[in-house]
């Protein structure tokens, strides 16, 4: 029996506890909130493992140094799985907050749903350690299999119903193509490892049948965060989830994909860039241009931030495109798309904080709805306006360094992949602008709907949790704007696993 | 004995899977067409197992993990098409056209 870092699994660990513990609460009292409590304390309680981790070498109790590999390579924890970790629990964290009042108004179950947040949270976490495709794709389905029964969470209404089937196919689906391509690349690798499969592939990377199963796995991730061509089911899944669910399968379900995407390309197959790159590069460039353009034309604020996700994923997969289809050194683009999806998870957290402030009071999201907000409402408008121009990547807020850290990574990769990807990208956050604007816009400007009660609207408070998360995702985004430094470290680790490595 | 023959098996069915999975329409059967695909890729990891000699044997340990996931995720389904069926009386996926993507 070997001897088993528990300090390096203590986060997945507190998180387990925290599931049955939220489950079990939620069976013995009437009082609900006791299980949003039970579940808010135990994710609290994840991040201090998280950053005893991050700050080991400081630390007098901390013997142990450097990246710990437990279950021989499966299960890393490094600066990258930490930064990942910390992010998933944060949006975690700011999702119980968005849902707590949410769920009050409108009667749902509740300690099950909490229970499932916990849930996914903690199949992110470990999918952020996951260094093989066994506990890869368990991990990936512990955060899908949350996510179905999440968005079907209004039983009653069709649509959310409808959302829950088509999200529920669409994931099996994926499942399924990538199992598949996982068998095959397991069948000419030998072996289930990240780091193992990238030492074999070289020698069997001109074999079809290994393409294929490249091919396979990159389509069922390409499903799981919604590229162009596989994101139909995006913005139905979007609109019909109760919202605050929404802004967990918009940051926490899609970047775990996207944390599946990173270590599969960069850990499995950096050998093989000339299969997967330009494949990759096409699906960066259609996932920012339709995701923008179709974005355009949305009238339903949730909509419309659904489609915008897509689009910001388009620029997550950029980086990657350029650099392997030109077969550059791939250490800065996963630096910069880890830093897009740090500033990324606070901004559109934020956004759908906001969303949910409006849309709840007005009781619609449709846009036309939300003329003349900052008349009877400036906090909140001025707070839509840091979270719209921030994803639209203004400064000085957060959005302007991710994207500048995306042109950096392209245009640094020195080939003529990496400058058109780099035009394609400037050319879509200039339609970006549009759409972003235009919300703004409608805020700030538009006259007000008619028949709207100003006098009911004024007067209702803020609920505290939801006002606490905007706060806190505001702070993040101004933060991280003006002093971008604090994220550029967060993504310089990349380096030193590559060294680890041995690229 | 060749592997081609097991690979065959799988390959065909995990494509009946996938046609079933496209065309059919009702819930329960893409459901059903979903697991067959399952079946094929733990037929190929058995086969591939066997064929390395893998030490480690990971590849009848993920065969078990998958069995595992796909008994979850049929349990997952069958809530959500009950719930459907609930709701409006058929479980047809080509109805549900409430949103467009």
């Amino acid at each position: 029996m070997p001897s088993l870092d528990y300090h390096a699994l203590l986060p997945a660990i507190i998180l387990a506890v925290t599931v049955i513990a939220t489950l079990v609460v939620d069976l013995v009292t009437t009082r609900k909130s006791l299980a949003a409590i039970t579940a808010m304390v135990g994710m609290f309680a994840a991040l201090v493992p998280v950053l005893t981790l991050a700050f080991c070498d400081s630390l007098e109790f901390c013997t142990s140094t450097g990246d710990r590999m437990l279950f021989g390579g499966s299960y890393v924890v490094d600066g990258y799985a930490l930064v990942l970790q910390g992010i998933f629990i944060f949006a975690g964290f700011t999702t119980l907050l968005l849902s707590i009042g949410y769920l009050e108004t409108d009667r749902y179950y509740e300690g099950e749903y909490y229970f499932l947040i916990v849930s996914a949270v903690l199949g992110a976490v470990v999918m952020a350690s996951s260094r093989d495709f066994i506990s890869m794709i368990v991990a990936l389905e512990v955060v899908s299999g949350s996510g179905f029964l999440l968005a079907g969470w209004r039983k009653g209404d069709p649509k959310s119903n409808e959302a829950s089937l088509k999200f529920f196919i669409i994931g099996v689906l994926a499942l399924a193509l990538m199992l598949f391509g996982v068998s095959l690349v397991y069948g000419l690798t030998g072996t289930q490892v990240f780091s193992e499969i990238a030492a074999a592939a070289s020698g069997v990377s001109d074999v079809p049948l290994f393409a294929l199963g490249v091919i396979f796995i990159l389509l069922g991730l390409g499903f799981k965060v919604s590229a162009v061509p596989f994101h139909f089911w995006t913005p139905d899944v979007y609109e019909g989830s109760p919202v605050p669910v929404t802004a967990w399968l918009s940051v926490g379900s899609q970047g775990a994909g996207f944390v599946g995407l990173l270590s599969v390309c960069y850990l499995a197959f950096p050998t093989v860039t000339d299969v997967w790159g330009p494949v990759m590069w096409v699906v960066a460039a259609l996932s920012m241009t339709v995701g923008n353009v179709v974005a355009i034309k949305q009238t339903n604020v949730i909509r419309l931030l659904g489609f915008s996700s897509i689009a910001q994923g388009g620029f997550m997969l950029a980086p990657f495109g350029a650099a392997a289809a030109s077969g550059a050194d791939l250490g800065q683009a996963f630096g910069a798309t880890v830093t897009y999806m740090v500033i990324y998870a606070a901004m559109n957290l934020g956004a759908f904080a906001v969303a949910i402030v409006i849309g709840s009071r007005l009781g619609s999201y449709e846009l036309e709805d939300w003329g003349g907000l900052y008349r009877y409402a400036p906090g909140i408008a001025l707070t839509l306006a840091v979270f719209f121009m921030s994803l639209a990547g203004i400064p000085p807020l957060g959005g302007w360094f991710a994207k500048f850290a995306v042109f950096t990574a392209t245009i640094g990769v020195g080939s003529w992949w990496g400058y058109s990807i780099a035009i394609v990208a400037s050319i879509n956050a200039v339609i970006a602008f549009v759409y972003y604007a235009k919300v703004v816009k409608s805020a700030f400007f538009d006259p007000m709907p008619e028949g709207l009660d100003v006098g009911s609207l004024e007067g209702s408070a803020l609920p505290s949790p939801i006002g606490f998360a905007i706060g806190v995702t505001t702070a993040a985004v101004l933060v991280m704007g003006v002093f971008p430094g604090l994220v550029a470290n967060l993504g310089s680790f990349s380096s030193e696993i590559f060294a680890a490595i041995g690229l | 004995m060749t592997i081609i023959q097991f690979l065959l098996v799988g390959a065909a069915l995990f494509s009946f899977g996938l046609y079933g999975v496209i065309t059919r329409r009702n819930a329960v059967l893409v459901l059903a067409s979903v697991e067959l695909m399952l079946a094929a890729v733990n037929i190929n990891l058995v086969t591939f197992d066997v064929v390395l000699q893998d030490a480690l044997h990971a590849g009848q340990m993920f065969s078990l993990f998958i069995i595992a996931l796909a008994a979850a995720e049929v349990g997952i389904g069958i809530a959500i098409v009950l719930m459907i069926f609930r709701n409006r009386q058929s479980a047809d996926v080509d109805e549900l056209d409430l949103m467009k993507g």
